[in-house]
């Protein structure tokens, strides 16, 4: 079981920088990350007019869903997935075993120019995730960072609903 | 598995509704998205056969409001309840939060019931979850059926954790908020108290 990702300030920037810098070195439409569970980390290009939420959540649905049929065969994951349409395409890669990359692009790139800098980009990201699981991990041990929801009280929660 | 993300101030948890084929967590999905302020709520994804039952599964966000300072944003799924449908129920319950099990009040379906609490305990563990410990309510649905089977024996049947249970008839949403409320409530509680320690 994975602990909660949690995403500061910092490390966000930083994931933020690297997927805007794919989106134009790809020649990508749009760039999301999502979290394996199918929440949307950060996106970068021409997101409007695609609905970010439903993107995730069905990206990370195909992925697990591959993901079961790697198993079934004794792999343990498909890295890459590509889906071609009539013009856009999807490229999917999982860095760090735990978020996915998701490029979009159409006949501007090529699956060539995609793959080159998918893979580039992939060791910078994992090794910024790699931080952020460590500062989770010490933060959820009570160390370091101090967590807004430690304060919440039930009033809070209450109010919620009223 | 929540995610919190301290730059965009957000909280998003997992909610994930389960229970045996036809007991109605779809159409507890489709009463909420239906009831929402639109813009407390995204798209909702079915992801059906042609027949309308579940393949993969239903997906609904949702967002609740600010809690000092983050919104909350809960991602309620259905999984596909029919019993050969396992290995996708595997996936969905990956990163859960919260989930709230639907059983059908029926007499006949009580085998079912049973038969699904128990598999949804299975695939938890597979997962690294507990199902004695995740935050879990029940909803006993279809309560407006004539050949329904008394609360007390679901209770004794279903609900050994003493966990908050609803009565519910989810077309009308008799007891659907109430039941969304109670797990959106669990869940926070539990972000509460596992990042105070």
């Amino acid at each position: 079981m994975l602990p909660n990702l949690v995403l500061y300030e910092e490390e966000y920037k930083l994931v933020t920088e690297v997927i805007l810098r794919l989106v134009s070195e790809a020649n990508a439409k749009v760039v999301f990350l999502v979290d394996k569970n199918g929440q949307l980390i950060s996106s970068s290009g021409t997101t409007e007019g695609i609905d970010t939420t439903s993107l995730a959540s069905l990206t990370a649905g195909n992925i697990a869903a591959t993901g079961g049929l790697a198993k079934l065969i004794g792999e343990k994951e498909f890295t890459i997935l590509f889906h071609e349409g009539e013009k856009d395409n999807i490229h999917i890669s999982i860095i760090d075993h735990r978020v996915i990359l998701v490029v979009i692009f159409d006949e501007k790139s090529s699956l060539g120019l995609v793959r080159l800098r998918v893979k580039k980009v992939g060791i910078e990201l994992e090794r910024i995730f790699k931080n952020i699981n460590k500062k989770t991990k010490e933060a959820s041990s009570g160390l370091g960072v101090d967590s807004p929801f430690a304060e919440i009280t039930d009033d809070d929660i209450e109010n919620l609903f009223s | 598995m929540s995610f919190i993300n301290y730059s965009s101030r957000e909280i998003n948890c997992k909610i994930v509704y389960y229970g045996p084929g036809l007991c109605g967590k779809t159409t507890n999905l489709q009463f909420i998205y239906r009831k929402t302020n639109p813009q407390a709520r995204g798209k909702m994804i079915s992801l059906a056969t042609e027949t309308d039952r579940t393949l993969f599964f239903d997906f609904l966000p949702l967002s609740l409001g600010d809690i000092r300072g983050f919104k909350t944003r809960f991602h309620l799924y259905t999984v596909p309840g029919q019993v050969f449908y396992d290995a996708s129920r595997k996936l969905i319950l990956k990163g859960v939060d919260g989930v709230v099990f639907v059983a059908d009040s029926q007499m006949e379906r009580m085998e079912a019931n049973i038969e699904s609490y128990e598999n949804l305990r299975i695939n938890l563990k597979e997962q690294g979850y507990d199902l004695d410990k995740l935050p879990l309510v029940l909803q006993w649905n279809k309560r407006d059926l004539p050949n329904v089977i008394n609360t007390e024996e679901l209770h004794k049947a279903l609900n050994s954790r003493n966990v908050p249970a609803f009565e519910a008839v989810a077309p009308e949403g008799i007891g659907v908020f109430e039941t969304l409320k109670a797990i959106a409530k669990l869940v926070l509680i539990e972000l509460k108290r596992g990042t105070s320690g």
